[in-house]
């Protein structure tokens, strides 16, 4: 049943939300305002008897009483071709580009949950070649995984990073309440290396409307379904998913919605969970692999977004003082690409090696890592102003070495040779004896002096 | 006659219905939508107007949209053909729904399709019956008619799966005729029972029982006094569960509650195992999944996903169907027990259950308790847990449900409604510390915290004994931290090493390693003895470095020996030199 009818009436406006009288309305359907603040869309957020709630996408500043209102009949949606490849859009998929608006294969957003049943366990690295990310915590084809930092660390940057780096199909960048700026860079450090061709943007930025933050994440992962779908491996990078959840609360709050956490609405754990379990790899088709960024206000983890977010996501990532921090971050499905023996998979009909990481993988990860922890502990009892021991000496050489050559965010190789710089640091450091590395993986790659 | 009514309001996944007739709390109703029925559940009645929490996305519904209902509430399916099923929370089996969406398009059968649902019981398969009962005899609800093979109940290794006088049916029954051995579906009648007015009922092998309310067809309930094994140390040893128990696994994120699930649902010595993903990732369902059926279950020598139920609802999924699949959970575990078996549901994790139903209450704007959960958080936990239990059935046999649930605090501050809600009520707590899973320390269970009601397979006061050393080891190290190993006397020094000694070789356990992942009662008792010895002795060491030296042996040599199997001439030999070790450094 299509709707023509157009309503002249606006019976009650309050932050982003007008509430009217309509008949034969669709819950979540899409209505247009014109007003004399523009022309906005707006979705059907609630219905009682002939009131009808309404939330505008452009916000409500502006919006008369006399607005007219004609509702779509459908439900909101993102055109979908391979046109978008190289393109920018706001959260509402209008260009943010100055290029023509896309239309094409409109597909609705928000669509329901994968089957569980049709998922396949995840076991395809994604390669950065940062060696934090690479070595000690894999990512991994279909992962959700977030970045925890505070403001101002570089999280915008190290997603840039990636989105060149990683050998995806497809990348979807999805840009909450980022500044102008932030997007300009963006677009620049992408066009420069070429990735802006296989790149899509949908963009909110903080000077934006609130309601278009919340729809950005929505928007990404339609688009990235689709193409996983086609059979695309698609990388989502969402920045930053603090700013979606605060959207959330300011228009929970508008609603009246009693709060659960902090002012955060009660669903927050279902509506994050809803967008990063779009994470997939499809048995049959494509993959969603998805890298958020979440900033904890006050660095506090326990703050309910990052905390909610930890509870959802496969891992995470700690970006502290610039560097991906070896302690916290976690790679929950690493164990299944990180095994070091081979693993042959069809791809096109070609046997193709998926597992392409080494045997000394696992264990050059663990070595370093204690070791590294060691050093922490050197540095507390130094600091404290006890004596240090020989040992302890080497340690400090260990830790610095590993800061420099292995966290920097600087540092740029591949996993094999990531491995090698491993050897190379712990010979420099350390005797064959110390290290706690099993002889038979030393033998064969302990470097020769 | 069923009530029918109209839409009137929409809100999320809240409707409200002006109806007609009568209508039941907790009834379903259907919301009907052009050719999809989107199922609902009656949450409150007010006047001539209901609110219905809907299972599916209310997108597009419109007032005055029409809503059938059904005269009943939300049910399961009970009968042969649950195990080894993956089911959504209300019981609708995912590989079927993938099955049945693919003939809408090719891409339609990686989603879970709105208004989709199958039977939980397959109709078209049929099943080798046997009956038991006999023509006059007098039976009443849960007692035996007969007896079909399936999976692991193939009626050698395991008794068939029974086939019992429908739950629901009130009073004693005379048994008029039973079909002869044959195939059957779970629709087709087995049995025609004669009720005490002369009425005749037909009954089939399919029973459907209402999931929020507890079966109770049984003589007495009994003491948990029975150590179910679990086979991991600090478990069974420190704070162990009982057959028919409950206990709780409060823990922050990335603490290992789900490698600890996981791990409980392979290794437990029980009959069947029900997992409840209820509100968790996806990811760790395929896990389940793809690994289960390839793993052997060492008791029946299948594998051991014929032993297990997934009832999977997992985070994305519609959140009224998370708030149902602990209930579905438990009723199918009600259903197993009731055939004298021992059951065990594995919750993960209540607190997202517990989120579904604030989500509701704040929905129905009802007025919020502490954190906006609803003020009826506590009973309804309490009620959860209390269906498990073990019970002597009709036949003097018994049958047990033991639950576990997982419990994901806010910001893992333990001090939140539903941890403390729990704690209220279940016998076992076994609270993960993040401070033990950031020292790799798995499982992470806090031996300082943590406690259990039941009986442990070791002597309580042994086992107070090494808690107390475990304590006294802690507050050492905390000294030490302050004044330094320098400031620290011999003998607390000591205390410290043999503390971290027990952590290091009993309380830790890789879960990912084949010869540590799983420790029997009887390993754990021999084990437990040479442990004792390790602490209970004193030393005739005059230095520290000695002493650590010391220990740094014995821990290596026990960590070979937990390698070794069990009661091997290695093992053996492990063992007596252990022993000797020890008695040659006492004092």
């Amino acid at each position: 049943m299509f709707n023509n009818k157009v309503y002249h009436k606006i019976d009650a406006l309050s932050g982003s939300v007008a509430t009217l009288r309509a008949e034969g309305v669709k819950y979540n359907e899409i209505a247009e305002i014109e007003s004399r603040a523009g022309t906005s869309l707006a979705q059907v957020i609630k219905l009682d008897g002939p009131n009808v709630t309404l939330q505008i996408f452009a916000g409500a500043r502006g919006v008369d009483t006399a607005a007219k209102v004609r509702f779509l009949g459908e439900t909101m949606k993102v055109p979908f071709s391979e046109a978008l490849l190289g393109r920018a859009f706001t959260g509402s998929g209008i260009p943010r580009d100055g290029g023509p608006a896309i239309t094409e294969n409109p597909s609705p957003i928000g669509q329901p949950s994968v089957n569980p049943a049709k998922r396949i366990m995840p076991n395809r690295m994604v390669k950065t070649n940062i060696p934090m990310i690479d070595l000690f915590n894999s990512l991994v084809i279909s992962q959700k995984l977030p970045i925890f930092a505070k403001a101002g660390e570089p999280y915008n940057e190290l997603l840039a990073r990636i989105a060149l780096q990683a050998d995806s199909d497809v990348i979807v960048i999805g840009g909450m309440g980022l500044k102008y700026d932030e997007y300009l860079k963006f677009r620049s450090t992408l066009d420069k290396s070429g990735a802006l061709a296989k790149t899509v943007m949908f963009v909110h930025t903080a000077a934006d409307p609130t309601v278009e933050c919340k729809l950005v994440p929505d928007v990404s992962l339609a688009v990235a379904e689709k193409f996983a779908l086609q059979g695309k491996d698609v990388l989502v990078l969402l920045t930053d998913m603090t700013a979606f959840a605060d959207a959330m609360k300011e228009i929970a709050i508008t609603m009246e919605q009693i709060p659960s956490n902090r002012g955060y609405p009660g669903d927050l754990y279902s509506q994050l969970a809803a967008r990063y379990e779009k994470a997939v790899d499809f048995d049959g088709a494509g993959s969603i692999t998805i890298l958020a960024v979440t900033t904890m206000p006050g660095d506090d983890v326990t703050h309910p977004v990052p905390d909610n977010t930890g509870y959802i996501t496969e891992g995470q990532f700690y970006l502290r003082n610039g560097r991906i921090e070896p302690f916290g971050s976690l790679s929950r499905l690493k164990q299944q690409v990180n095994k070091g023996v081979d693993k042959f998979v069809d791809v096109d009909g070609k046997k193709v090696n998926i597992n392409k990481t080494r045997e000394d993988h696992r264990t050059i990860m663990d070595a370093m890592i204690k070791l590294y922890a060691q050093y922490k502990e050197t540095i507390e009892k130094q600091s404290m102003g006890f004596k240090m021991s020989a040992w302890d000496q080497k340690l400090l050489k260990y830790g610095a070495m590993f800061e420099e050559k292995m966290m920097d965010l600087s540092v740029n190789i591949d996993l094999i040779d990531a491995l090698d710089l491993g050897w190379k640091i712990l010979a420099d450091c350390f005797d064959r004896s110390e290290v706690g590395i099993p002889s038979k993986l030393s033998d064969k790659f302990w470097p020769k002096a | 006659m069923t009530a029918t009514g109209k839409i009137v309001a929409v809100n999320g996944n809240m409707i409200t219905v002006a109806f007609d007739g009568a209508v039941a709390q907790n009834e379903v109703g259907y919301a009907v939508l052009g050719n999809e029925r989107l199922m609902a559940e009656i949450v409150r009645v007010r006047g001539t107007r209901c609110d219905l929490q809907v299972f599916d996305a209310t997108t597009d519904l419109m007032v005055d949209d029409k809503v059938e209902f059904t005269g009943e509430l939300l049910a399961a399916e009970l009968g042969p053909g649950m195990l080894a099923q993956v089911y959504d929370g209300l019981q609708n089996p995912l590989a079927d729904l993938a099955k049945e969406a693919s003939k809408i398009s090719k891409d339609a059968e990686f989603f879970l399709q709105r208004g989709m649902y199958l039977p939980g019981l397959p109709r078209d398969r049929k099943w080798d019956w046997h009956p038991l009962a006999k023509v006059g005899d007098r039976v009443t609800a849960g007692e035996f008619l007969g007896w079909v093979t399936e999976g692991i109940f193939d009626n050698k290794t395991m008794p068939g799966h029974k086939i019992m006088v429908p739950f629901a049916f009130r009073g004693a029954y005379t048994v008029k005729a039973l079909a002869p051995a044959g195939d059957y579906t779970v629709t087709d009648d087995i049995a025609t029972l004669t009720d005490a007015s002369g009425r005749d009922v037909k009954v089939q092998m399919m029973q459907r029982w209402p999931v929020k309310v507890p079966i109770t067809c049984f003589t007495e309930r009994l003491e948990p006094t029975e150590t179910l094994e679990t086979t991991v140390r600090t478990i069974d040893t420190f704070f162990p569960v009982a057959v028919g128990g409950t206990y709780c696994i409060p823990g922050p994120f990335g603490a290992g509650k789900t490698v600890l699930q996981q791990t409980t649902a392979r290794y437990a010595k029980v009959d069947i195992v029900i997992s409840a993903a209820c509100g968790e990732r996806a990811g760790e369902v395929v896990e389940t999944l793809k690994e289960f059926p390839e793993i052997v279950d060492p008791k029946t020598g299948q594998s051991l996903m014929k032993r297990t139920i997934i009832i999977c609802n997992t985070s994305s999924m519609p959140v009224a169907s998370r708030e149902a699949s602990v209930y579905t959970a438990v009723t199918l575990a009600e259903y197993f027990r009731q055939m004298g078996l021992n059951v065990l549901v594995l919750a993960d994790s209540t607190s997202r259950w517990a989120q579904a139903m604030r989500e509701l209450s704040g929905r129905l704007e009802e007025i919020p308790g502490e954190e906006a959960f609803p003020a009826y958080l506590e009973s309804r936990i309490a009620a959860f847990y209390e269906r498990a239990g073990r019970v002597k059935l009709k036949d003097g046999s018994t049958g047990s449900v033991t639950i576990g649930g997982t419990v994901s605090p806010a910001g893992g501050n333990f001090d939140e409604p539903v941890t403390q809600a729990t704690l209220k009520v279940v016998g076992g707590f076994h609270g993960l510390s993040r401070a033990r899973s950031d020292a790799r320390r798995y499982p992470a269970i806090d031996p300082l915290d943590s406690w259990s009601h039941y009986n442990s397979v070791i002597e309580q006061a042994r086992v107070e004994k090494a808690r107390t050393i475990l304590r006294k080891g802690n507050e050492v190290g905390q000294m030490m931290k302050v004044v330094g190993e320098e400031g620290t006397s011999l003998a607390d020094f000591t205390t410290y090493l043999k503390a971290e000694f027990l952590d290091a070789v009993y309380l830790q356990q890789n879960a990912f390693s084949d010869s540590d992942a799983t420790t029997p009662i009887e390993r754990q008792r021999v084990m437990f003895d040479v442990v004792e010895k390790v602490l209970q002795s004193d030393y005739s060491f005059t230095e520290k470095d000695a002493t650590r030296k010391f220990f740094m042996d014995l821990q290596q040599t026990f960590i070979d020996w937990n390698d070794k199997p069990f009661q091997s001439d290695e093992f053996k030999s492990i063992e007596s030199s252990l022993y000797k070790k020890v008695e040659s450094a006492q004092a």
